[in-house]
């Protein structure tokens, strides 16, 4: 019966695999007790104000629709935060668009931007998605590697590498998930001639910018000659705990907005307007609450990848996100059989790395946004699991 | 500022051990960094916080409002230093506006704190009136909510 009723899929969607999350996900599923650092998000609530905002809203009867765009007063907060933060300046009335979180907008630029059978280059490993919304918008997938040698920055050489006839769209995103990859001025300016040279427009996912640990953040937006070839995505989701909300937004040149409108306001209509409302609270206020956190995750990191790298898995130190990604090649297992493992044992769940594409094979991701008591036992029950277990060599 | 006092004043909630392993640094150091904390009068201890709303110690609480005669030369700082001296006094603070001390004294029972405010408070010389409020319920106590957030598991353990 399920063989015939597969007829009905489409061939494109068929032909797409299974998020390898979503396999490990069913196993962590079925355990109880478990210490997850297998989160792709803060393991903290929203903080109170802005949840506060969301209730307030919701008390004065903001239920309705809002413009396609977005709320005015969002999108003007919106321009003014990117305009400070990362030194780009977009009109809040034709060159911001509110979508619901970075994915939906990833998608709605995939789909407004690439015909059928064009490429699109993008660095692995990388967010689970990446692949799948290039093949669904019926581009052609190109990965390019990304290697722990660099810090899992991307090599331009690489990329010019990579590049063959064709490619339309580069996609970036620094800080990395899973990698906590960042990327240096000099390499991002060479990218950026490269994208001019070969006429690539550039998608540049920012998502975790706020979570830049040593140094400053540049987008790739604000570099000479690039603002009208970028698209410049980010959200709310990392940098204020709110992935639950679903809001996140795209700035770019007004006719490139537009196009992405067009799919937004017939598949989307509009971002929810009582996270739209939260949102507006975020801008306004949350800049405290965000740099807290940063000191938080910051200390976090230290400590995390202090441990790893003495219980013998090797781990740079990412440069950003709340993601340390360590090797666990010299373990002799796969990455899978690791955190399958790892988890039957001593109840700790991380991610295998090749669920972010071929480049995480010999990896697994570690979430280190958490507490500091479940982090201290997660890594005791790491380092004993490593001497403990005999290393099974398949 | 120095590492130990700042996860302190974060409110991180770690034993010495656990900061001696967050910030990598030896437990002999955190301890004495604690110690010279505590020389230099910057921490003044360490305390449990038990819930004003558990039975388990009959607790009656009272805000009292002091109004005070200051003292040429010394201003408010005897009578304060005089009244903090008893022990159903918890905390006691110089105020701006229309009082002048605002003590917190807790006893075991109503008529104890009562008899504390009337028969020891008021009577002291240069205390010229007490408004007393008795605390009814609690719902936050030194940074603890009271009523926790149901950590009811909405979200899954693997997310992307």
């Amino acid at each position: 019966m399920e063989e015939t009723t597969q007829r009905f899929v489409a061939n494109h969607v068929r032909g797409l695999p299974r998020s390898g999350i979503r396999d490990f996900f069913e196993l962590v599923s079925q355990m109880t007790g478990v210490i997850s650092l297998g989160i792709g998000e803060p393991d903290f609530v929203t903080p109170w104000h802005i949840r506060e905002a969301a209730i307030f809203a919701l008390e004065k009867g903001k239920t309705s629709y809002t413009s396609n765009l977005g709320l005015p007063k969002l999108r003007r907060a919106i321009s003014s935060y990117v305009d400070k933060h990362f030194a780009v300046t977009y009109s809040s009335e034709q060159e911001v668009l509110v979508t619901v979180g970075v994915s939906e907008a990833l998608d709605i630029a995939l789909r407004a931007f690439i015909n059928p059978g064009e490429k699109v280059l993008y660095h692995e490993p990388c967010y689970v998605s990446y692949s799948p919304t290039i093949a669904l918008a019926y581009g052609v997938p190109v990965p390019v590697q990304t290697v722990a040698k660099d810090s899992f920055a991307l090599d331009p050489e690489r990329l010019e590498a990579a590049w063959t006839p064709g490619c339309k769209v580069l996609i970036l995103n620094f800080p990395t998930n899973p990698t906590g990859g960042v990327i240096d001025r000099a390499k991002l300016e060479r990218i950026a001639r490269f994208a001019k040279e070969k006429d690539l427009l550039v998608i540049s996912d920012e998502i975790y910018s706020e979570l830049t640990f040593d140094g400053g953040h540049t987008s790739i937006a604000s570099l000479p000659g690039m603002r009208d070839r970028t698209i410049f995505l980010h959200g709310f989701s990392k940098a204020f705990a709110m992935t639950g909300f679903r809001i996140g937004y795209a700035c770019g040149p007004a006719v490139l907005i537009e196009a992405m409108m067009k799919i937004h306001q017939y598949s989307m209509l509009c971002a929810p307007i009582l996270s739209q409302e939260a949102a507006c609270e975020a801008l306004e206020h949350g800049e405290e609450s965000v740099a807290r956190m940063r000191e938080q995750y910051h200390r976090r990191r230290d400590f995390f990848v202090r441990r790893l790298n003495e219980m013998g898995l090797p781990c740079h130190l990412p440069g950003g996100t709340f993601y340390a990604f360590p090797s666990i090649a010299g373990t002799g297992r796969s990455e899978k059989n690791f955190a399958v493992e790892l988890l039957k044992t001593t109840k700790v769940a991380v991610v295998p790395g090749t669920a972010f594409g071929a480049g995480g094979q010999g990896f697994v991701r570690c979430c280190f946004a958490t507490s500091y008591d479940l982090l201290i036992e997660a890594a005791d029950r790491m380092e004993n699991f490593l001497q403990k277990a005999a290393p099974c060599h398949v | 500022m120095n590492e130990v006092l700042k996860m302190l004043l974060d409110g991180e909630n770690l034993s010495p051990e656990q900061m001696s392993e967050v910030l990598g640094i030896p437990l002999v150091k955190v301890e004495a960094e604690l110690k010279e904390l505590e020389a230099k009068g910057i921490l003044l201890g360490w305390r449990p916080v038990i819930s004003p709303n558990a039975d388990v110690e009959n607790l009656v609480r009272a805000v009292i409002e002091v109004r005070i005669t200051p003292e040429r030369g010394g201003g408010f700082n005897r009578h304060a230093e005089r009244i903090s001296r008893f022990e159903e006094v918890e905390s006691c603070y110089l105020m701006s506006g229309g009082y002048d001390l605002l003590v917190i004294a807790r006893g075991q029972t109503l008529h104890q704190v009562a008899a504390f405010v009337s028969e020891r408070l008021s009577t002291i010389e240069g205390v010229l009136s007490t408004s007393t409020h008795f605390l009814l319920r609690s719902y936050k106590e030194q940074g603890y909510l009271l009523e926790q957030e149901g950590r009811e598991r909405s979200r899954p353990d693997i997310t992307p």
